[in-house]
Order: C-alpha cells, then sequence, then structure tokens
C-alpha cells in the first residue's frame, strides 16, 4: 500500500509528491494526460521571486526572461512597471516535466497517461485509493492519503467533497501561441480594457523570437472570448499579422478559495481548491505552495498515524493563514477594479505610478489602490469605498 | 430538454467540468456527459470558451 496517491502531475501535485518523497513516505502520482505539460492552459508567466517556492528554474523550461510589465489604459497610454527581480515566460510543456522529474528524482512515482475514474471509500468514511485506467487496462490501487491535485477541470473534487466553481467566479480564456509578433519582447503587455475584456484583460506574453502567448480572459457570457479576442487583434495589426501556432481555452478561478478542503483521508490542493491569484489568474505559484503545505500537514498525520479529517485540517488553517487571507484581499481589489468603466481604467493608469504597481505586486493593499484612486476626482467616490 | 456538444469545437478545456454543480461532466479524450446527473440549469453552456456545448429547453 502506497503512503500518499497524489492526482494530477501539475505544479501542485508535483510539489507535494516531491515533498512527501523527500520525508521518506511512497507517493505515486497518476496523470490523465498522455504528455504531463501538455496541452498548456495558461499564458506562462511567471515572476522570477516564485522560485523561492518553485526551486530554481532550469533553463530549458525559460522562453524568455522578462523585466516587467507594460499596462495600457483602454485609449492606448501605457505605463511601464519595472521589477527589480523581473519574471519568465515559461515552456509549460518543459516546465511541468521538469517539475515532474525533481518529484520522480525524489523517490515519487510519476505515471502519465492513468485516468483516475473515482476515489474510494472504505466502511468508516475515509478515501483509501483509487479506481483507474492505465493504457486500457483498468486497476484499483490503495493510499492511507489520496491527495487531489487535479485543476479545476475534473469532477473527482465534487465527487469527494462537493466542490465546484461557481460560473462568476472563473474567467473564460482563450488564446494563441502565434509567431511573427512584433511588441516588446522583454516586458509582459496587460491591456485593460471593460469593452475589449470585460472584468479580466487581455494579455500578450512574448516566449522569444518574435513567439507570444496572446490571450484573453472574461467574466462568462453569451459573447465568447473568441469574438473579444479577434476584436483585439483587429486593434492591433502588430500582433495580428502573425500566424498562429497553438491554440488554448480554459477557465480560470478568479475566487471562491475552497473553505474546507480536507476528508478523512482525503485532502484537495492547487487550482482544484481554487487556489489561484484573483486578479491576475496566475496558479503556478499558489499550486507549488498550496502542494508543498498540505505536503507538510499531511507528513505529520501518517507520523502520528492519524489522517482524520481532524488531523488533515491542520491544511485548512494553515493554508488560510498563510495564503487565503491574502488571496481574499486580492479578490475583494478584483471587486473593485472590474467596476471601473473605460474612463475610469484611462484615469487609473494615468494615476498609477511604477511604484505603486511594484507595491500591489508585493501585498495588494486595498490602502495601495485607494492611494491612486484618489489622485483623479472622478475616482474618489471608489476610492472611498475602499477605506 | 437536450444537452449536446460538437466535438469539432470543443478544445477540450474541461471549464465545462469545472462549473459543473452535479458533477455530470468528465473531460477524457472527450467531454463525457452524464445524463443521469445532468439537470440542465446551462451554466456549462455559458462557461464554454468556444460555442461547443448547446443545452436547448423546449
Amino acid at each position: 500500500m502506497n503512503d500518499v496517491i497524489v492526482i494530477g502531475a501539475g505544479p501542485a501535485g508535483t510539489a507535494c509528491a516531491k515533498k512527501l518523497a523527500e520525508n521518506g513516505f511512497s507517493v505515486k502520482v497518476f496523470d490523465k494526460r498522455a504528455e504531463i505539460g501538455a496541452p498548456k492552459r495558461c499564458g506562462e508567466g511567471l515572476s522570477e521571486a516564485s522560485q523561492q517556492f518553485v526551486g530554481r528554474i532550469p533553463e530549458r523550461c525559460i522562453a524568455q526572461k522578462i523585466k516587467g510589465a507594460r499596462l495600457y489604459a483602454p485609449d492606448g497610454r501605457y505605463l511601464d512597471a519595472i521589477l527589480s527581480e523581473g519574471g519568465f515566460v515559461l515552456e509549460r510543456k518543459v516546465f511541468d516535466k521538469w517539475l515532474a522529474e525533481e518529484a520522480a528524482k525524489a523517490g515519487a512515482t510519476v505515471q502519465a497517461n492513468t485516468f483516475i475514474s473515482d476515489i474510494e471509500k472504505d466502511t468508516r468514511g475515509y478515501f483509501v485509493g483509487v479506481k483507474g485506467e492505465f493504457l486500457g487496462n483498468e486497476f484499483k490501487e490503495k493510499a492511507k492519503v489520496v491527495v487531489c491535485a487535479t485543476g479545476a477541470e475534473s469532477p473527482l473534487r465534487n465527487k469527494a467533497l462537493g466542490v465546484f466553481s461557481k460560473v462568476n467566479l472563473i474567467d473564460s480564456c482563450l488564446q494563441y501561441e502565434m509567431t511573427n509578433v512584433d511588441v516588446v519582447s522583454d516586458l509582459i503587455h496587460i491591456y485593460l480594457s471593460s469593452v475589449l475584456a470585460p472584468r479580466g484583460y487581455v494579455w500578450v506574453f512574448p516566449k522569444g523570437d518574435h513567439r507570444a502567448n496572446v490571450g484573453l480572459g472574461i467574466i462568462p457570457q453569451e459573447k465568447k472570448p473568441k469574438a473579444y479576442l479577434d476584436e483585439f487583434l483587429k486593434l492591433h495589426p502588430e500582433i495580428s499579422k502573425g500566424s498562429i501556432l497553438e491554440v488554448n481555452a480554459g477557465c480560470v478561478p478568479v475566487g471562491g478559495m475552497v473553505k474546507d478542503m480536507v476528508a478523512n483521508g482525503f485532502v484537495l490542493c492547487g487550482e482544484a481548491a481554487n487556489h489561484v491569484n484573483p486578479i491576475h489568474g496566475g496558479g503556478i505559484k499558489e499550486a507549488v505552495m498550496s502542494g508543498q503545505m498540505a505536503a507538510d500537514v499531511i507528513a505529520e498525520c501518517l507520523k502520528k498515524n492519524d489522517v482524520s479529517k481532524k488531523a488533515l485540517s491542520k491544511f485548512n488553517d494553515i493554508w488560510w493563514k498563510e495564503r487565503g487571507d491574502h488571496l481574499k484581499r486580492v479578490e475583494k481589489l478584483r471587486e473593485t477594479l472590474e467596476k471601473l468603466s473605460d474612463g475610469d481604467l484611462n484615469d487609473l493608469v494615468d494615476a498609477l505610478k511604477p511604484e505603486d504597481i511594484i507595491e500591489f505586486a508585493r501585498g495588494a493593499k486595498l490602502s495601495v489602490l485607494a492611494k491612486v484612486l484618489m489622485r483623479k476626482p472622478r475616482l474618489v467616490s471608489i476610492a472611498r469605498h475602499l477605506l | 430538454m437536450t444537452w449536446s456538444i460538437e466535438n469539432n469545437r470543443c478544445l477540450r478545456c474541461g471549464g465545462c467540468v469545472s462549473v459543473c454543480p452535479t458533477a455530470a461532466l468528465e473531460l477524457k479524450d472527450n467531454v463525457i456527459y452524464d445524463e443521469k446527473l445532468c439537470t440542465l440549469c446551462g451554466i456549462c453552456e455559458k462557461a464554454c470558451p468556444v460555442e461547443a456545448i448547446k443545452v436547448t429547453t423546449q
């Protein structure tokens, strides 16, 4: 019998498996994809500071090094925020495999192309294993703890804990990976507009040699992301002149972090628990942190031979203290920003100073946004609302 | 009342699965639909980034 089975070899699952394996536990990681990391569902941006949690990222995983962000107002004016530490646009197909290799080197067993259809419970109400399928052969495997790190796209989180994403708490996204695109290559480009991308934004993340991820996320509605992306491209010949190498879609959680992520012998972590930054939709760092915190608690519980819901609920306490309260504030910030019209957004970008963005990136404090809004008469009432 | 998917439009992103309140959808090679669990609420149609899903109520 395994100590732990992890479902999903994304950043959360592999971070969790690696840490458990390093602590001497037997861990198996199953991923349904034939190739770990593919297809990508991601803009692939990551801050350099994230390496504190992810580890030192090998060059082969990095498509482009980034100095900062160029933030465009709806009227086309922009502001460059150069970060002291910068970031990367990754090659997720290489990056995710590297993470899986790290878990395997630490002693975990990773198996791709393995579809988990169900999580099994015993008569005491403990989750005790999984039912799956590998290359046409059905199998069952047991473990003391099952970790669900499937991302939001699996019904297993719903079957186990009744968790699903509320439709107004996801952004519906479409992205083209393009080549022959002309943008400044060492900045990520963020276009704000309540008309071009309601609630969300358009992103252009350069991947080197005139390649870029060009995508957008919007609040789900009748008009679909493709119609919005087409409109954006029409306005930007320097991008639309390029060719489409890859089409990616997805729904990213932008809120609704799950309160209770554990059951007897069961832990939910990463995007499956909606652990995503609600303002920019970035999930890699949150997934890794979430997976590592889950691993710490599971290790402690296994050592004490108690994997009850009560014992595992320490993960709830730790995650909410370390990440949840912060992400909740970020969610509040997003709720404020999504109320802004294009006129307001023009004023906002005009009032922003590069150091404000850096301060946001650090702490996402509502007071920082309020300070910026106060600089513009028409935004003062929104600022007051925040304080 | 029916639920249907156009597999040649679907990008297999699983967005529909993430919002389904009754776990009636699952993403394998294609989206798998469980008629017994579906309440035809239409939330999946709303979330779908590419108009692959149609829920019709007559």
